[in-house]
């Protein structure tokens, strides 16, 4: 599996309101995999993760990312996600009006469209929502209410994983999918992630913390600091990380930054 | 007509001076005597407002007169039958319905049929007959007292010929959903000057649809339209308003209600579509436990103007009113609402609220809105909110990265946006067909009323 290139970035540059954030990522992330991008707040986490998924508050100053041989910085956020990338949001957005069931048949029937698929059938829809709500254990009730309305912060990252399974991406981007978790939300989020977990798909888990890691098992780790990506390693990283804090890679770069 | 000089009124009361004979010929009694009334106070200085006067700021009716309108004084029929070719019926309900063709009533056979005991809906004229006395009694009392009757209003009382009566006897439920359906087909630019009074008698219940069509196309049309509702004690009535016209159709309207003790008036007024749109609602709370609730829409693009105001007078103790108006405003789109609640001294236990909210969908749409309130009594529990702004661009980002195309998630928020308005809606199938509507509107379908055909195409001749 190797050779299959799912993303690979390359020289990411990016700025908001002309502060630039992102000063030179490069990433290469194969079917399978799951990696993990941990750094201190402010590193350019949310960042990345926005500009990968085409939040137009970004401005991409330099680089590319391409997506399976597609160039994903051209396509726009819908189209991205037709194509297969999918963020979890850290602060999932509350839609007053619109239910989620009408929200998922567009965002699904919009995906079918793309792909020159015909739209599900109402039956056939509804047994898919049922289907993946299991994964999550997402309340009946909750899927027949306004997108996250009234949701406790668990509830909508349980929503934002059931959104996840019925769209089935290639790449799934959680960005600090474990904020504001109890234990047994996590416990069920992490399994849920797992369930979707196949060979041709991959993940990158964004967080702070080394406890999501325990639960989702990343094949890589990488951390991001002042906008770049200044170290990678093993699982063991993480660990590391736990144990040390981020003061030593800190100071390295820090370091580094003044020699030069 | 010619307009001989810079006063829009002046041409009416030329048209009226000459034609008083031929008008009044086509009036019952109550309708004549109505216009000798207003005959003698639209004398001068009387004129239309204009936006120097008070509460006219963004909509000058003046102008909206000014043009050289033509009224039916001859009793022309329109020349198709629109009765015929109209499909205007609500799904899953049968609706009893009359067509208002210009400013002349006409009842459809299955509204004769249909009529339930104790549930009236017929013209002034007939009335007249019929109830002797009834129409007589009410018309002119709110929307020509003397306080506060507008220039507008008078001249509706000077022009209109006959009028539509609702009438439902004590303690009569209707349940079945009225309709009146307004339609302008017109060869020359047109006047047509509408006339309603709605009697509730003590306990009784009943449910309006009214919506305004036009079936012409760029002609010039105006609706002048003046309605009464006289709540009894514990009576409650569903008023709702759709209008779906076309740009080169205006509406001047005011309506003007007496609700009584624990007694409910709940208003709709819907503006998908339209050219210029002055609405005019005046409700008074006059008995204890009476209670008003006022809920419209505006959703305006190109150059329509839509102009809301409002007056809630609470007059007596333990009334509620509550009031939500939302406009979605796109293309040069202008908008604007005045709401004025006002709590009399002897009013306590008052509950009132207001809320409006706009959306801007573009940079060339403007909105202006002047909530009011005048609270002459201490027990009072009275709010008001406004805001303006544009669509939310977190929900707007989050839904394209489901996949949700830039342009129908926009269509989803507007909807959104507008779902409690629809919500109001007492009667779920009408609250259906507007949420319907709203999509069509949203969609950028340039409907009239969904599957009515006599609406949508130009109306079809049966001249040889």
């Amino acid at each position: 599996m190797q050779q299959d290139i799912l993303l690979k970035v390359t020289d990411l540059h990016a700025a908001i309101d002309g502060r630039e954030i992102l000063k030179g990522i490069d990433l290469e992330i194969h079917p399978g995999e799951v990696h993990a991008i941990m750094g201190p707040n402010g590193s350019g986490k949310s960042t990345l993760s926005g500009v990968l998924a085409g939040d137009p508050r970004y401005t991409v100053t330099a680089g590319s990312a391409t997506f399976h041989g597609v160039d994903l910085l051209a396509l726009a956020p819908e189209n991205r996600s037709h194509e297969g990338l999918f963020l979890s949001f850290q602060y999932p957005v509350e839609i007053p009006g619109v239910s989620m069931v009408n929200f998922m048949r567009a965002a699904v029937n919009a995906k079918r469209e793309y792909l020159g698929e015909p739209p599900l059938s109402a039956s056939d829809f509804l047994k898919l929502m049922r289907n993946k709500r299991a994964v999550v254990e997402l309340d009946n009730k909750l899927a027949s209410r306004s997108v996250n309305e009234g949701f406790s912060g668990g509830e909508k990252k349980r929503n934002e994983i059931f959104q996840m399974a019925m769209l089935e991406p290639r790449l799934s981007i959680l960005d600090e999918t474990d904020s504001g978790l109890d234990i047994d939300a996590l416990r069920i989020v992490a399994s849920g992630v797992n369930k979707l977990k196949t060979q041709h798909n991959a993940t990158i888990v964004i967080t702070h913390y080394q406890r999501l890691l325990d639960y989702i098992r990343p094949d890589f780790v990488h951390i991001l600091y002042k906008g770049r990506i200044v170290h990678s390693g093993g699982p063991e990283l993480a660990l590391e990380l736990e144990e040390k804090g981020y003061d030593w890679i800190k100071q390295q770069v820090d370091n580094d930054e003044q020699q030069q | 007509m010619m307009n001989s000089s810079n006063n829009a009124l002046q041409q009416y009361l030329e048209l009226h001076d000459a034609h008083r004979e031929a008008i009044d010929a086509h009036s019952a009694a109550p309708m004549r005597a109505l216009r000798s009334r207003a005959r003698l106070r639209l004398e001068p200085p009387a004129r239309l407002p204009r936006k120097a006067d008070e509460g006219y700021a963004r909509t000058d009716i003046d102008a909206i007169f000014a043009p050289d309108f033509g009224i039916n004084i001859m009793r022309v029929p329109a020349p198709v039958d629109i009765a015929a070719s109209l499909r205007c019926d609500i799904p899953n309900i049968s609706t009893l319905m009359a067509v208002v063709a210009g400013d002349e009533f006409r009842p459809t056979d299955t509204l004769v049929r249909n009529m339930p005991a104790g549930v009236t809906l017929t013209s002034f004229s007939e009335a007249e007959k019929t109830m002797p006395g009834l129409v007589a009694g009410y018309l002119g009392r709110l929307a020509d007292a003397d306080e506060g009757a507008d220039t507008a209003t008078l001249l509706n009382s000077l022009l209109a010929q006959d009028g539509v009566l609702l009438h439902v006897s004590a303690g009569t439920v209707c349940t079945k959903p009225l309709q009146l359906v307004n339609i302008f087909n017109a060869g020359i630019p047109t006047l047509a000057a509408r006339r309603v009074l709605i009697v509730l008698e003590p306990g009784a219940s009943a449910s309006l649809l009214v919506c305004d069509h036009t079936q012409s196309r760029g002609i010039a049309c105006l609706a002048s339209e003046v309605t009464e509702i006289f709540l009894g004690n514990g009576a409650r009535l569903d008023y709702c308003h759709l209008e779906e016209s076309n740009p080169d159709t205006s509406r001047v309207a005011s309506l003007h209600a007496s609700v009584g003790a624990d007694a409910t008036l709940d208003i709709n007024g819907s503006t998908l579509s339209g050219g210029r749109t002055r609405n005019s609602y005046t409700v008074h709370l006059d008995h204890p436990g009476a209670q008003a609730r006022i809920a419209g829409m505006a959703i305006a693009s190109g150059t329509q103007h839509t102009d809301n105001n409002t007056f809630i007078h609470h007059h007596a103790p333990h009334c509620t009113s509550s009031q939500l108006f939302k406009y979605i405003l796109d293309g040069s789109a202008s908008g604007a609402f005045r709401g004025l609640i006002r709590v009399d001294q002897d009013a306590a236990f008052t509950e009132a609220y207001q809320t409006n909210r706009n959306l801007l969908a573009s940079e060339q749409a403007t909105m202006h809105t002047e909530p009011q309130l005048e609270i002459y009594c201490d027990e009072v529990k009275c709010g008001h909110g406004a805001t303006t702004g544009q669509l939310d661009q977190a929900a707007m980002f989050y839904m394209r990265s489901r996949g949700i195309p830039q342009a129908q998630a926009r269509m989803m928020l507007m909807q959104a946006f507008m779902a409690d308005v629809v919500d109001t809606i007492a009667i779920p199938s009408l609250r259906d067909r507007l949420r319907m509507l709203v999509e069509r509107r949203l969609n950028g379908q340039q409907t009239a009323c969904g599957d009515c055909a006599a609406a949508c195409a130009p109306a079809p001749s049966t001249q040889p």
